[in-house]
């Protein structure tokens, strides 16, 4: 059985059982039991006719186990045993798709804002995206155990906050669905550019993001931030095989263009037009809206930077950041030159978030290098490699430094 | 993200406390690991031999040159470590504080965040 079919199942089988019987926390452990059985059971490609009905069933058996062991909850046992499953077929109605999609309110669950933003990535990646505890750790690089305790601490918090499996109110819903883009986009970006270790891309974190939040989107098919998010991650990971050369990172301008996947950039493109304009606009389509210009130029001369300057303008007003300020200045250096690039730094180099990354430096040192000033630009591409935790990344700004060793002048 | 919390010991400054005080220390660091195993940000915890046993290695022309002792001779010797996962740097720190040789005159314990990690297993092979 493919991963691909067995994980939509994931979400489906646990709003079932979580509308069934209350308590999303047992709920979501008996799934994750009933998961690691499908994997282990039908790994020799020996599938029941009904995937969904069977994980369905032996997570129903699973809930009533742990029912049944805990003797304090002996009544509840007494409830459930009634409506126990004996074998694995199918209840009234477990055969057919279910009548309302339950990803939205899993999605708000699991990034409840009680749970610390890690823990919301590790509990949506397990019960939406239906990840085994331990694949998540691998993709963490943490041991199982820790990412099992991460996890069942952020159902204690849910729990503890008296969240109930429910969407939120009218009034906290905008909020709320926020933080899920925010978490999905955290699983994106973590696969996209890992945080940590020799790959640069966790290929599996990324297509996850882009999976879940088409789900969000087909469920949501009128909101623009959630189709600015997905055409955000399309369009960025449109370019991933040609980000990398021998382990080495690729800037935009030295990217292979022939090697971006045309299709996501086509359905990106498609996505931010179509959304762009209509409705109040929000920081994931002005992103997106940036993709989309670099994605459809033939090379970093023909991109249209003075628009990429404007749209920068509009996501420092809507989500002012340093970061912002950063590749802000790299579109104004194309547009007005270096110097007006390097006035634009200034106004961020004290700011305490970039105090602790390697981005203000990596900046810097590319608009020195523009400037022609090669010394200082070596030194600051040096100290951005020694500041950066990405091998890849300390790679390619090694690479860049060495250009300007006074040997190869 | 991850840090390294390293215990750096002093026995002149171990050696002055009182039997109590080290024995305070010491089974601090059980609630201490209970803590942060609860907490779901533990990933191990070592704490190494005497400096007098450790040998220093180096290859010279392709000949390995063995010198007993550390690496630096000086009164703070590395006597343990904590690896843990947390959220933000903040958060690092706080875990630091809860380590009991914190609290100790003349010790502390040195945050570091960890650049590259690799365990047993490789990247699992696609698909």
């Amino acid at each position: 059985m493919d991963a691909e079919l067995l994980r939509p199942l994931v979400p489906q089988v646990l709003g079932v059982l979580a509308r069934r019987y209350g308590q999303f926390e047992a709920c979501e452990d008996a799934v994750q039991e009933a998961l690691l059985a499908a994997v282990e059971q039908w790994a020799d490609g020996d599938v029941p006719d009904n995937p969904r009905a069977w994980l369905l069933t032996v997570a129903t058996r699973r809930l009533t186990d742990l029912w049944r062991s805990e003797s304090a909850r002996r009544r509840r046992e007494e409830n459930v045993a009634a409506q126990e499953v004996t074998q694995a077929v199918p209840g009234p109605g477990d055969d057919r798709a279910p009548e309302h999609d339950d990803t939205l309110t899993l999605l708000f669950l699991c990034c409840h804002p009680s749970v610390t933003p890690s823990s919301q990535v590790a509990l949506t990646l397990r019960a939406v995206g239906g990840l085994t505890t331990a694949e998540i750790a691998t993709a963490f690089l943490v041991p199982e155990a820790t990412m099992t305790r991460r996890i069942t601490r952020a159902k204690e918090s849910i729990a503890a906050a008296g969240s109930t499996f429910a969407e939120p109110s009218a009034e906290d819903w905008p909020a709320r669905l926020q933080v899920v883009l925010h978490v999905l986009y955290l699983i994106f970006n973590e696969g996209y550019t890992a945080s940590s270790g020799e790959e640069l891309h966790r290929v599996e974190l990324t297509a996850e993001a882009i999976r879940l939040t088409r789900a969000v989107h087909a469920l949501l098919p009128g909101d623009g931030e959630v189709a600015g998010l997905l055409a955000l991650m399309l369009l960025t990971d449109a370019r991933r095989p040609a980000r990398t050369h021998e382990g080495a990172l690729l800037p935009l301008a030295d990217q292979d263009r022939r090697l971006w996947t045309v299709p996501q950039i086509v359905e990106g493109v498609e996505l931010v037009s179509r959304t762009l304009g209509r409705g109040p606009v929000g920081p994931y389509q002005v992103q997106a809206a940036i993709a989309a210009l670099h994605d459809r130029a033939a090379s970093t001369e023909t991109t249209d930077w003075p628009q990429i300057v404007e749209l920068y303008d509009v996501l420092a007003e809507l989500a002012p950041s340093p970061v912002v300020t950063l590749n802000r200045a790299i579109a104004v250096a194309m547009v007005h030159g270096p110097a007006a690039a390097l006035a634009l730094l200034s106004t961020v180099e004290d700011d305490s978030r970039l105090k602790q990354g390697h981005r203000l430096d990596a900046v810097r040192a590319h608009l020195l290098e523009l400037a022609g000033d090669t010394d200082a630009a070596h030194a600051h591409y040096l100290r951005a490699a020694k500041r950066t935790s990405s091998l890849p990344e300390r790679r390619y700004l090694q690479s860049r430094a060495e250009r300007f060793l006074p040997a190869h002048r | 993200m991850k840090f390294l919390l390293t215990m750096h010991m002093n026995p002149e400054v171990w050696d002055g406390l009182s039997e109590e005080t080290k024995d305070a220390v010491m089974s601090g660091h059980g609630d201490f690991i209970a803590k942060i195993r609860a907490s779901g940000e533990m990933i191990n915890t070592q704490a190494l031999g005497a400096p007098a046993d450790s040998a220093v290695v180096r290859v010279r022309g392709g000949v390995p040159v063995v010198t007993d002792g550390p690496f630096t001779e000086s009164k703070e010797f590395l006597a343990g470590f904590y690896l843990v996962e947390c959220e933000t740097r903040e958060r690092a720190l706080e875990v630091a504080a809860m380590i009991p040789d914190a609290g100790i005159d003349g010790l502390g314990i040195e945050v570091r965040p960890v650049a590259f990690f690799a365990g047993a297993e490789g990247e699992p092979e696609p698909g």
